[in-house]
């Protein structure tokens, strides 16, 4: 089956084309395991670029490299260089918290803390910023509205963050995440977890986050990466074999791979 | 498949339920032949004299109030001198030393002192704070309890630690936060009944504790709330009347042992409270 093309909705004309991110020659091994291979690629600054490909091609593990996630477990290195605004952020001496605060993350499954609904927002911004209440309110009352949860929480902003749905936790996790204004967002995979309502809100969303935000987004589902991105890179077993315009790699793809994945022949 | 198979399938799985059914019911059996002779014996003794007079002399009534107190004193001091100790300690294992040489070494260690005998910790103290001192004290009996207490909060400390999704971990790590706020604001969080439970279990553990008093904090006829003098509890208390041929001393042990029993069911019964309501979130 062939995802159907659409171009993103999004009415924000596409910026001057920069790189936000800018990938050169980047080689990532989990111990001996050798989990990319030479990669390089551009993040251009507001777009949404997608990553697709096979369990294991190592899409998610170059997201991971983008905000040094990996650095928290032992024997996971990269080499090469991963330029944000032309400062490499592999450097060793980079201060890992403050890359973390512009590179944000959404993960797979939705990860709400123990806390209320208000202090999932704030305590992010709490790490940065020293905010009077009621300029705490304004913001955790934006960062809502921007992740489009804030008519379904406003009267039970301290309720616990778990007592929400799915859905509705995936969103709480990008409304903390853009509380702390960041200038690239980071999706791992953030609809796999959720019912099909919930996951048209989240690209929805993804749609309106762009051009605020570069965007990367590790999909397994073609028809999403075709429906939200700019941009789509195709990997496969570590390698990056197709990177171009979404509209370009799904109607007519340079390499057979890529062929055979988006028509679904394998993978 | 054969029906003969089968019926002999049936009778072996009868057997082997009747015979956990019979295991069961013995095991349980005798906690209700403890807990009703206690009853029995201790609850005719139970009056407001018991916790409003002290351990009498030979031959006269009087309740177990320094007793009880004591056993309130050395238990508080125990937990809070211990419990600190434990949860740093069950923290680096979870969190930071994990598989390493040191947290390996540390875990192995912690099993053995959580199945060491308490006599053993009671001799240790003595050798190194009670014969230093040249007399038994309140705080070395409360040591001694500290001691008890570590292992089991090391434990239970790095086993809830470890219950923490690591993907609650990364969410926190991914705001840009160091990972000592990850490890007190969201994992402590997140398992904060199982931690507090973890806690629980050990002031039940060492509010019964005998023979780790005998060698340190000893026993005292007299209320007394001096650190330095030795103290009464209760555990001594039931030890020594018990083993007394006076009929006041026997009742008074009897009522101690339900007091004392009573006290860890119900923190018991609290911790599993708390414990079952974390595994629901």
């Amino acid at each position: 089956m062939t995802g159907e093309v659409t171009a993103p909705k999004s009415a924000k004309p596409p910026r001057a084309s920069k790189d936000k991110v800018a990938v050169r020659g980047l080689d990532f091994y989990y111990g001996e395991t050798h989990a990319l291979k030479n990669v390089s690629l551009g993040l251009q600054e507001g777009q949404v670029t997608a990553f697709i490909g096979p369990s294991g091609c190592g899409k998610s593990t170059l997201l991971r490299v983008l905000n040094r996630m990996y650095d928290l477990y032992p024997g996971q290195r990269a080499e090469g260089e991963v330029m944000l605004d032309g400062e490499n952020i592999l450097s060793p001496d980079l201060d890992l918290n403050l890359l973390r605060a512009r590179v944000g993350m959404v993960f797979q499954k939705p990860t709400p803390f123990p806390m209320t609904i208000y202090d999932n927002i704030a305590f992010g911004v709490r790490l940065y910023e020293k905010l009077p209440r009621s300029e705490m309110d304004g913001r955790v009352e934006s960062a809502l509205k921007e992740s489009a949860l804030w008519s379904e929480v406003k009267d039970k902003l301290n309720a616990s963050g778990l007592s929400l749905s799915g859905g509705q936790q995936q969103r709480l996790c990008i409304a903390r995440t853009v509380a702390i204004k960041p200038e690239v967002i980071l999706f791992d995979e953030p609809c796999s977890a959720l019912d099909p309502i919930s996951t048209a809100k989240i690209e929805e969303l993804i749609d309106e986050l762009s051009g605020d935000y570069t965007i990367a987004i590790v999909t397994h589902n073609m028809q999403q990466a075709a429906r939200v991105s700019h941009y789509t890179a195709f990997m496969y077993l570590g390698e990056l074999i197709e990177f171009n315009e979404t509209k370009t790699v799904f109607t007519s793809p340079r390499d057979k791979r890529t062929q055979d994945y988006v028509t679904g022949r394998f993978g | 498949m054969s029906s003969s198979f089968y019926s002999r399938r049936r009778r072996r799985n009868a057997m082997w339920m009747g015979l956990s059914l019979a295991a069961a019911v013995f095991g349980l059996a005798w906690l209700f032949v403890i807990l009703a002779v206690l009853f029995w014996k201790g609850f005719s003794g139970l009056s407001l004299a018991v916790f409003t007079e002290m351990t009498p002399p030979p031959g006269s009534s009087g309740g177990l109030l320094n007793a009880i107190v004591g056993s309130l004193i050395l238990t508080a001091i125990g937990v809070a001198l211990g419990t600190p100790l434990g949860m740093l300690a069950g923290t680096y294992l979870a969190e930071y030393g994990k598989y390493s040489r040191l947290a390996f070494v540390v875990r192995f260690i912690n099993d053995i002192l959580l199945s060491a005998p308490s006599i053993v910790i009671g001799l240790f103290i003595y050798e190194i704070i009670v014969a230093p001192m040249g007399h038994f004290s309140a705080i070395a009996g409360a040591m001694a309890l500290a001691v008890l207490v570590v292992p089991v909060v090391v434990r239970t400390t790095e086993d809830m630690l470890n219950l923490v999704p690591n993907a609650l971990r990364e969410a926190g790590s991914a705001l840009g936060m160091p990972r000592s706020l990850v490890i007190q604001r969201i994992g402590y969080r997140a398992v904060r009944a199982g931690l507090i439970t973890g806690v629980l279990l050990a002031v039940a553990r060492v509010s019964g504790e005998t023979a780790p008093l005998l060698f340190t904090a000893l026993n005292n006829q007299f209320f007394s709330t001096q650190l330095l003098k030795p103290m009464s509890s209760l555990p001594t208390v039931i030890f020594q009347f018990a083993l007394s041929p006076y009929k006041e001393w026997q009742q008074l042990a009897w009522t101690g042992a339900l007091i004392i029993t009573l006290a860890v069911l119900a923190l018991s019964i609290t911790a599993r409270a708390l414990s079952a309501q974390t595994q629901q979130k």
